[in-house]
């Protein structure tokens, strides 16, 4: 257990001097980020910048070519992967919940991979479900199909927090959704996050998410972090790439 | 008689046609599903397997069903006569479909759920057995679908390894030309496929996630799929197997002669308490090759057929000689012992319609050399191909014909009497000749080899069932040209019951 007491004093995640590249391409260049405990850190930029694959080398779904992603302080290829996705909540557009599962199931799926007994993967399901304001009663038998897209995505944040995962990434969790349901979704998230104290890290291209939700807000541009600053330090920043974003918030409020 | 009557008449027999056609259809498609399945989730985790794996099933399905089983006859344990070459011919017609449809199910599944799969922390075969496969299920049941469609259809060809099935009937009813046997035989397969096709239909509807369904339905679809997989199997493992050891396998070629030649035998040894399995109306050479592999004990044949297109000699017309080294050639290369002749010859039969005949004055084939350029001819393709057939017969005669059509031997008299075709050659003691007005031209220049009607049998089988050794001794020259005509034209004249003919021949005979 002293072990463990070391671990929760390193840096939840950190990147050193990350690479990844295709045959063809490279999409990550010599990246170095460290993502503090309890905070949100949203990763800004458009689409095919990088941000989402600095995600997927978080939770091992991809390996640095060169360079290294340690998770609390281990390298991710030196974790078993199973065990590293399992303490990490992976939230996507639209939740990316599995069709033919009700969606109790969908919400208890790592909490029963892990070998909870069914009695407990239930209660947690329930509270999972009260969490994000879908009434258990109502929604737990239900399949994917018969719910709304914001009501899927609640599903999608509840079955990522399902078995209580230190971490959370998000890859544009929002981004499928009406004006009116992100925003009010994006008020509840940030919420939550603060209340639960969770670590998060969310990929989106929409400026106006970035200030509501980030504590700090990274730059991505062609495989670069660009600069990584507090919401209020990034509105005053005079980085070209930066003004540009902020520009689009002033002419049309945010919304794409 | 009428098609409401035959049914009437005949419905018990087609009942257990139609079970064995069920259950062929049903274990093929049942074992293809336990290797089809596999091998495409193998293929979707190996892509460079796809390409070849895929193109071997396909070729697979393009062989033809009478070659495969000449193939796979001769071989140990899959190979043999009956039920077990069938099915391994079924299930490798049935493969194809199968693995592509769990290929594309798989490949088909939302990406973004086998990521969030993934990323929750499932291992390979959890993301498999509890995302993959039950998100693909719709196109295996789809795959599954196609597959029994086609093998109800294939299946009828089992008939002609003994398998038995509706393919008896549509065989039969061809070679005797018998429409209420070929509508049994057809439309049973044809209802047979309706039925799996919708059944099948339904199963694949309790698959699609985009249509409301209670778990109460599918928990039912699946309890009905798992009684029905172990029902099946229970059933199919439960029939006895018999005992060899009092008991001789009879077989027979694909027509009606040979059936009948080997139900005589087959009656006489069950008076005499042996035990009898009929493996009758076999295609092409499968009962030589199945006689010398031992899954046949006895098989009547011709002394011709065994010289020319068995041991490959040049044909010769003196019959002593051809007889003594038949009998001399097959104990020596198969151990297996040639009957006394039975007292007639099945030769071909050079035929002309008899108005024909008589209007040309025609006699002997020579006869007809001068008449041969206007005419078409139509032959079946046992006497295109042989030795003793079509090439070296128009060379002899000189014969040179407008047009030579290839056909099924038994639709070219039926072709014959109704003016598609103006000569053929048949066989000599087709039971049709005299009823259709049929005139045999003399083989006035001795082409055709001798044609002795002999049962074949293993060496070994004599030694062992001796009731054998007095049947055959009985039977030797007991029946004549004439005898066999009527016989023949009992069954196919007057559409009786072979065994009822066979029956009352032997009451008569006093054997």
């Amino acid at each position: 257990m002293g072990h463990e007491e070391a671990q929760k004093t390193l840096p939840l995640v950190q990147f050193h001097n990350v690479t990844y590249s295709l045959p063809n391409a490279t999409i990550i260049s010599d990246l170095n980020l460290t993502v503090e405990r309890g905070e949100t850190l949203v990763l800004l930029g458009e689409s095919g910048c990088g941000k989402t694959t600095t995600l997927k080398l978080i939770n091992r779904l991809l390996t640095p070519s060169s360079g290294e992603v340690q998770v609390e302080g281990k390298s991710t290829t030196a974790w078993d992967p199973i065990e590293l996705r399992r303490r990490i909540g992976y939230v996507i557009q639209e939740g990316g919940l599995f069709p033919h599962f009700t969606i109790a199931r969908n919400v208890g799926l790592v909490p029963a991979l892990s070998g909870w007994d069914d009695a407990r993967t239930n209660e947690r399901v329930r509270e999972m479900l009260n969490l994000v304001g879908l009434e258990p009663d109502q929604f737990a038998e239900r399949y994917p199909r018969e719910l709304s897209g914001g009501q899927r995505q609640r599903v999608g944040v509840a079955r990522a927090l399902a078995a209580d995962p230190p971490l959370l990434l998000l890859d544009e969790p929002f981004g499928a959704l009406d004006p009116l349901t992100r925003a009010s979704l994006q008020r509840e998230f940030a919420e939550l996050a603060t209340r639960l104290g969770k670590t998060a890290v969310l990929v989106t291209h929409d400026v106006r998410e970035a200030m509501i939700l980030g504590q700090r807000i990274g730059l991505m541009h062609k495989g670069q972090l660009l600069l990584l600053e507090s919401p209020e330090r990034f509105r005053a920043s005079d980085h070209p790439q930066a003004r540009a974003y902020l520009e689009t918030l002033n002419v049309n409020g945010g919304e794409h | 008689m009428s098609f409401w009557q035959f049914l009437q008449a005949n419905w018990s027999e087609l009942l257990l046609l139609v079970r064995q056609h069920i259950m062929l259809v049903f274990v093929s498609i049942l074992v293809a599903v336990i290797i089809g399945v596999p091998v495409g989730i193998i293929l979707t985790r190996y892509r460079v397997l796809r390409g070849p794996v895929l193109g071997i099933a396909n070729v697979m399905q393009t062989i033809p069903s009478l070659a495969l089983f000449g193939f796979l006859i001769p071989l140990p344990f899959i190979g043999g006569i009956g039920t077990r070459t069938a099915l391994v011919a079924l299930v490798v017609y049935s493969l194809l479909p199968i693995i592509r449809n769990t290929v594309t199910g798989i490949l088909n599944v939302d990406p973004n759920v086998r990521e969030a799969a993934v990323a929750m922390g499932m291992t390979g075969g959890q993301v498999l057995r509890q995302v993959e496969l039950p998100l693909a299920m719709g196109v295996i049941v789809t795959g599954i679908r196609v597959a029994t469609v086609i093998a109800v259809g294939v299946t009828t060809i089992a008939a002609a390894v003994g398998a038995g099935g509706l393919g008896v009937y549509i065989f039969r009813g061809l070679r005797q030309y018998d429409n209420n046997l070929l509508l049994a035989g057809a439309l049973s397969a044809a209802l047979l496929a309706l039925a799996a096709d919708s059944l099948l239909g339904l199963v694949e509807r309790q698959f699609s996630f985009e249509t409301k369904r209670s778990v109460v339905a599918r928990r039912l679809a699946l309890a009905v799929a798992v009684v029905l997989v172990i029902g099946g199997a229970v059933f199919w493992l439960g029939r006895s197997t018999p005992s060899t050891a009092n008991r001789i396998a009879v077989g027979s070629k694909d027509f009606t002669e040979s059936a009948l030649l080997a139900e005589i035998v087959a009656q006489m040894l069950e008076a005499r308490g042996v035990s009898v399995e009929r493996r009758f109306e076999l295609g092409g050479n499968l009962p030589h090759e199945a006689l010398v592999a031992g899954t046949l004990d006895l098989y009547p044949e011709y002394t011709g057929t065994s010289f020319t297109a068995i041991l490959q000699h040049t044909p010769i017309t003196d019959p002593r000689t051809v007889y003594d080294q038949v009998k001399q050639e097959y104990a020596d290369r198969f151990k297996v012992e040639v009957s006394q002749p039975l007292g007639f010859e099945n030769t071909f039969a050079i035929l002309v319609r008899g108005e024909e005949a008589r209007r040309l004055n025609l006699k002997t084939i020579s006869n007809a050399a001068t008449e041969a350029p206007r005419w078409r001819a139509g032959f079946g393709q046992d006497f295109m191909s042989r030795a003793d057939g079509y090439p070296g017969f128009s060379k002899t005669y000189g014969l040179k014909f407008a047009e030579v059509r290839e056909m099924d031997l038994s639709l070219t008299y039926i072709a014959l009497s109704s003016h598609q075709v103006d000569l053929i050659a048949g066989n000599s003691t087709e039971g049709r000749i005299p009823t259709l007005d049929l005139f045999q031209l003399a083989d006035d220049r001795r082409y055709f080899p001798p044609y002795e009607a002999v049962y074949l049998v293993r060496q070994d089988s004599l030694t062992r069932v001796p009731a054998l050794q007095e049947v055959l001794s009985k039977l030797a020259n007991a029946i004549s040209t004439d005898e066999m005509r009527r016989l023949n034209y009992e069954i196919d004249g007057k559409k009786r019951d072979p065994k009822e003919v066979v029956k009352e021949w032997l009451k008569g005979k006093g054997f």
